[in-house]
């Protein structure tokens, strides 16, 4: 218990009265500044909880009738607003016409990396880049479903197979090995063809007989020398451009089994001005036609 | 000697120290809870909300297990920036059938309450397996393990437990749960009782492989079918009002 309450002759201040072994201990006061400043915020949390939602003054409100959800949601209205008569022009407009105008391909290119890095990178990669495994690079000339502004557009709003959308683009490339079309030793040859119509053959007897096989099965869709066709999203197989890797098991892996990509229909989320900057954005990633 | 109140009063007598910290502490419960008995109900009328298909139960399940909601939250805030890049914010409706719900707190990875969708399962499957073979800036660990077949004996026990606690599961859709998963994991398969019970549950071979249901068919179906319940183009500002 405090025995003496004295004045420190030093500081001027009271001790606590306190004392062990002679040690005296300083009751210094709180200063003034902090003092008042503490009051200050016990009156500012009075007014706070009449004025926004604590005590319940109108429904879930206080005074100000302030929610969150509304704040939010005027907040988001305000910025499209904001942003309308250029989201309008660019929705009427076509990409190509989009691109051609300085301003509002300006504008989309800017707009369209913001719903890229959102909605595409993670297939297509932060700078279009891809992903082996069935990702394709946007930012190269070879495209499977066409490399022109509206055939992006296309893409992007339906979407490749696309589960909910009847519109997708889709085709089906049959299961050589899975269902029987193919043996084996058929598909090793196939494969080795596939690869020396860009040069890249290790095995050219191989290769050589695979070209019977390449025209009796593949032609029809990837065409005679392996140009491959965007009308039904047939990869061109006589570039060096590979979708899994420019590896024969890879390849021979997908003649037995193919993988085929699926692209979610972005017609259903994204709003067609968004989907027009998207198009450009991506066509201008290096290799729009 | 006058009685004088002061900080020295209140730490030296315990019980109006203890009755002074319960007052104070109440203030910011009831700050919390009273404008609460002012509303009939927080949660939104809208429609489209249903229980979880089997399958996509066991995969939120396994979403539990795994702890994904130490990285991942699934709650949208009404705010701008979340809105631009998440979509509508999340609506209480839409974790009413989650016991526990998995709003979380952290967000290391992206909010996934509206991830349904918006990638392929085969995005998912590989993006699941490794990471970083489809982001390479990803610090996500892999779950390749999820490539197991999956448990489903104790669904129909999972089913009983939700509807003790007011999910609205029906003695029909626990007695045909083992079908119906089986049904979800298998695009081939006949899904008209599927579809009749568990609306717009998207069939699918999620994991990329056929044969036997995984954990990886499960965990992708939940993933998929996240925040796609509601329609917002048909939602009115009516019907999202807590009142």
């Amino acid at each position: 218990m405090p025995t003496k309450i004295e004045k420190d002759a030093i500081s001027g201040t009271d001790t606590t009265g306190h004392e062990w072994d002679g040690l005296k201990e300083l009751n210094t006061p709180l200063p003034r500044w902090w003092l008042y400043t503490f009051y200050a915020t016990i009156v500012f949390a009075a007014v706070w909880v009449v004025l926004y939602p604590a005590i319940p003054i109108r429904g879930l409100t206080g005074v100000l009738g302030y929610t969150a959800r509304e704040a939010g949601t005027a907040e988001l209205a305000e910025a499209r607003t904001r942003a309308e008569p250029m989201m309008a022009r660019l929705r009427a407009a076509t990409p190509a016409q989009i691109a051609a105008d300085p301003d509002l391909r300006a504008y989309a290119i800017a707009g369209g990396r913001v719903a890229f890095a959102n909605n595409c990178a993670a297939c297509h990669g932060a700078g279009g880049q891809g992903a082996t495994g069935g990702y394709p690079t946007l930012a190269d000339d070879d495209w499977l479903w066409g490399g022109t502004l509206d055939a992006i557009r296309t893409t992007i709003t339906h979407g490749i197979r696309s589960p909910d959308d009847e519109e997708a683009r889709t085709s089906v490339m049959p299961r050589f090995l899975g269902d029987g079309m193919l043996t084996r030793p058929q598909i090793h040859d196939v494969a080795q063809h596939v690869l020396g119509l860009s040069g890249l053959a290790t095995d050219q007897a191989a290769a050589q007989r695979g070209a019977a096989v390449f025209a009796e099965n593949c032609v029809s869709c990837h065409g005679d020398q392996g140009e491959g066709n965007a009308e039904l999203g047939a990869a061109r197989l006589n570039d060096r451009i590979w979708l899994n890797g420019p590896d024969t098991r890879a390849i021979e892996a997908f003649i037995a089994n193919p993988r085929l990509g699926v692209m979610p229909a972005f017609g259903q989320r994204l709003d067609a001005a968004t989907i027009n900057m998207l198009a450009v954005y991506v066509h201008s990633l290096g290799g729009g036609r | 000697m006058a009685f004088k109140f002061s900080h020295g009063t209140i730490e030296r007598n315990l019980i109006l120290l203890g009755v002074l910290s319960l007052i104070t502490v109440s203030i910011g419960g009831l700050a919390q809870i009273v404008p609460l008995f002012t509303v009939e109900s927080t949660i939104e009328r809208v429609e489209g909300i249903r229980p979880y298909s089997p399958l996509e139960l066991m995969g939120r399940e396994i979403y539990v297990r795994e702890g994904c909601y130490t990285c991942h939250s699934q709650m949208i805030r009404p705010f701008r920036d979340e809105a631009e890049r998440y979509g509508h914010y999340s609506l209480a409706a839409e974790s009413v059938f989650d016991h526990p719900f998995q709003w979380g707190s952290k967000r290391t990875g992206p909010d996934l309450a509206r991830v349904g969708g918006r990638y392929s399962d085969d995005w998912h499957a590989q993006h699941l397996r490794s990471p970083r073979a489809v982001v390479p800036e990803s610090i996500m660990p892999p779950y390749a393990f999820l490539d197991r077949p999956l448990d489903y004996r104790r669904v129909q026990a999972s089913m009983q437990t939700l509807r003790a606690v007011g999910v609205p599961y029906t003695d029909e859709m626990i007695a045909n749960a083992n079908a119906d998963l089986r049904a979800q994991a298998n695009p081939e398969a006949d899904a008209s009782g599927l579809n009749n019970r568990y609306a717009r549950a998207r069939q699918g071979n999620f994991d990329g492989h056929g044969g036997e249901v995984t954990e990886m068919d499960a965990v992708i179906a939940y993933l998929q079918m996240l925040g796609t319940l509601v329609q917002f183009r048909d939602v009115t500002p009516e019907q999202l009002r807590q009142q």
